[in-house]
């Protein structure tokens, strides 16, 4: 009962009263759109007026989702709409004004202006207008101004003592504490109504969720054309500048008088030294023999350049770029933990298609104790694969060995 | 002088390819055609009948490996034809291809960083032309690094000499190289053959192809 006056009835109060201010200036909206589109229909000017009458419900559903949290506190109801595709007004328009949640938003707008309002206003007022007044008799009494020296009360009961005035103070501090819950209740209930018409549906939740798993691909796709073009740039453009550079410089060695050419051979070396990181560097980026043999060719190269000997036991066809290359780069990310950490003398890879799915597993006999949970590696690794769906287990008892697996749902290319 | 070459020269970077006709007139070859894509590598050798071709592992139109599969093609249609192939890639795969065309003779698997060691290069070119192989020392490094099972077998001295055959190398050469006597040399490799289980052969392509065969296995 205390927590009910402390907690929800300012809520429930702060709740309604809003909802009445807003929904007397949306009834002044509403009347002023309506009859203007209406009127202004046989010249066509009105359309676009009843058009933007239908999408008011919008703005208002947004409003109405966030005083929802005076209510009931939490996090905001989510947005229902879905995101237009295309770029551009029209488009936008199209798609509001086919989606349910607009028509349901509408809905409540129209419910809101003109029914729901006066109700919340009459409930405020009930509750809290007639025991207010009675409390406050003592007081109207000393201020009134009838000649009787007495005082209407709630212009119903008609006092003229104190005595009277306080027992009409009780009854109404009675009526009050008894009309409270009510108003909790009815707020409650108003709330409920406005949630059931502005939440999004099932439908709806599900499709926000398809469209987050989407851009989450999209994401992870863009990334991945990105490294694609990095390599590209500076393969297409540094790596044969070098090149070409080294070149120029061995020429220039095999005419240089001997007084040059040990700066030159200085300035050569150097030359292929940055030449050969810069090819290591590309080839981390993204190895070209991925996208021209596939995975088994590519992990045989991981495993070539791996400082822990590596058994490979792979046989497999070629899948989609974005499945191949997060498998590759899971794969590598786990050789490399195995040379830093595991303590590991050697290390198995196995790749197999069957059923649908990609399994590849790395294993080591090294001293275990791995946690994914710490290795920032293995963790955006996890998120790479499930952008497929697919899923990484790292299996890795203290003592060992360790044994890493991805599995990815995807068809054969 | 080793005789003048008639060479085919396919590379999409212009800069690149200007150097590379700069580097093989340098040495005394005849650069008789230059192009800039697969196709026209095809087309060119068709036409000129090269000695040697030198092509870019990636090239125009897809930018993948269409040179190496238009080296591959060229293979095919004549196992005689000298190719070497340039790469940014140490990429066994690659070689192996090209390992795999024809006998394996007269062809080539180099980095293009060893372009600008221009003497080592022009020394490339004709041990291809001439019927050799040739494959890049950092591949070869690999594949040693890969293998080491069977390989711990080898002494530290016996590996260098392996390393040195597989790039093509004669006897006296490794000899030279290491500053030993070819005797030397000749025991060693018997040793590694030994070891690694390959019967001896008098062909020294054989022995690269032998060697590298094992390797890939």
């Amino acid at each position: 009962m205390i927590r009910t006056v402390v907690r929800d009835v300012p809520r429930a109060v702060a709740y309604l009263l809003s909802g009445v201010l807003i929904g007397a200036s949306l009834l002044v909206v509403l009347l002023v759109l309506g009859t203007v589109g209406l009127l202004l229909t046989p010249i066509l000017v009105g359309l676009p007026l009843l058009a933007l009458a239908v999408l008011s419900g919008g703005p208002v559903g947004a409003l109405e989702r966030r005083r929802l949290r005076l209510a009931a506190p939490g996090p905001a109801l989510p947005d229902p709409h879905a995101t237009p595709a295309e770029p551009g007004l029209a488009a936008w328009a199209r798609l509001r004004l086919t989606e349910r949640a607009t028509w349901r938003e509408l809905t409540y707008t129209g419910l809101f202006g003109f029914v729901l309002w006066p109700l919340d206003a009459l409930v405020l007022f009930g509750a809290l207008g007639v025991s207010g007044a009675m409390i406050g008799a003592p007081a109207q009494l000393a201020t009134t101004s009838s000649a009787d020296g007495d005082a209407r009360i709630a212009k119903l009961w008609l006092i003229d003592s104190y005595g009277q005035a306080l027992l009409c103070t009780a009854a109404g501090v009675v009526l009050l504490l008894a009309l409270l819950r009510p108003l909790v209740l009815y707020a409650r209930a108003r709330a409920a109504l406005a949630r059931l018409l502005l939440a999004p549906s099932q439908a709806e939740a599900e499709r926000r969720l398809a469209e987050v798993t989407r851009s989450r691909a999209r994401l992870v796709a863009a990334f991945e054309a990105e490294r694609r073009r990095i390599e590209r740039d500076l393969h297409d453009g540094a790596q044969q500048r070098l090149v070409s550079l080294s070149m120029n410089l061995g020429l220039a060695r095999l005419d240089a008088p001997p007084e040059l050419s040990d700066r030159l051979a200085a300035a050569h070396r150097e030359a292929d030294q940055v030449l050969g990181e810069l090819r290591e560097l590309i080839h981390g980026i993204h190895p070209q023999v991925l996208a021209d043999y596939g995975l088994p060719d590519a992990l045989a190269d991981a495993a070539d350049r791996s400082a822990v000997p590596v058994e490979l036991d792979v046989d497999l066809p070629r899948f989609a770029e974005s499945v191949e290359s997060a498998a590759y780069f899971a794969v590598r990310e786990a050789l490399a933990n195995i040379g830093r950490h595991s303590g590991a003398e050697r290390a198995w890879i196995s790749g197999r298609y069957a059923g649908g799915r990609l399994r590849v597993e790395v294993r080591d006999d090294g001293t275990g104790g791995a946690d994914p949970a710490r290795g920032t590696g293995l963790t955006g690794l996890a998120d790479r694969l499930a952008v497929l769906d697919g899923t990484l287990t790292v299996h890795s008892p203290a003592g060992g060995p360790t044994v890493l697996s991805l599995e990815i749902p995807c068809p054969q290319r | 002088m080793p005789p003048a070459l008639k060479i085919v020269l396919a590379e999409d970077s212009v800069l690149l390819r200007e150097g590379l006709v700069g580097v093989l007139t340098r040495f005394g070859h005849e650069v008789v055609a230059a192009v800039g894509d697969a196709e026209s590598l095809t087309a060119a050798v068709a036409t000129y009948a090269p000695d040697l071709v030198v092509t870019d592992v990636r090239m125009p139109p897809g930018l993948t490996d269409e040179g190496l599969r238009a080296a591959l093609a060229l293979r095919a249609a004549n196992p005689a034809l000298p190719v070497l192939v340039l790469s940014q890639y140490v990429q066994r795969t690659y070689a192996a291809e090209l390992l795999d065309t024809g006998d394996g003779t007269g062809v080539g698997y180099l980095l293009k960083d060893r372009i600008g060691q221009v003497e080592q290069f022009a020394e490339a070119v004709e041990r291809v032309a001439a019927g050799g192989t040739v494959v890049d020392p950092e591949v070869v490094r690999q594949l040693l690094r890969r293998r080491r099972d069977p390989l711990a077998a080898l002494t530290p001295r016996e590996r260098e000499v392996l390393a040195l055959v597989a790039e093509g190398k004669s006897n006296g050469a490794i000899a030279r190289a290491l500053v030993v006597t070819e005797a030397a040399v000749g025991k060693h490799i018997g040793n590694i053959l030994g070891k690694l289980d390959l019967p001896p052969a008098e062909d020294t392509h054989r022995r690269v192809l032998a060697v590298l065969a094992y390797l890939r296995g």
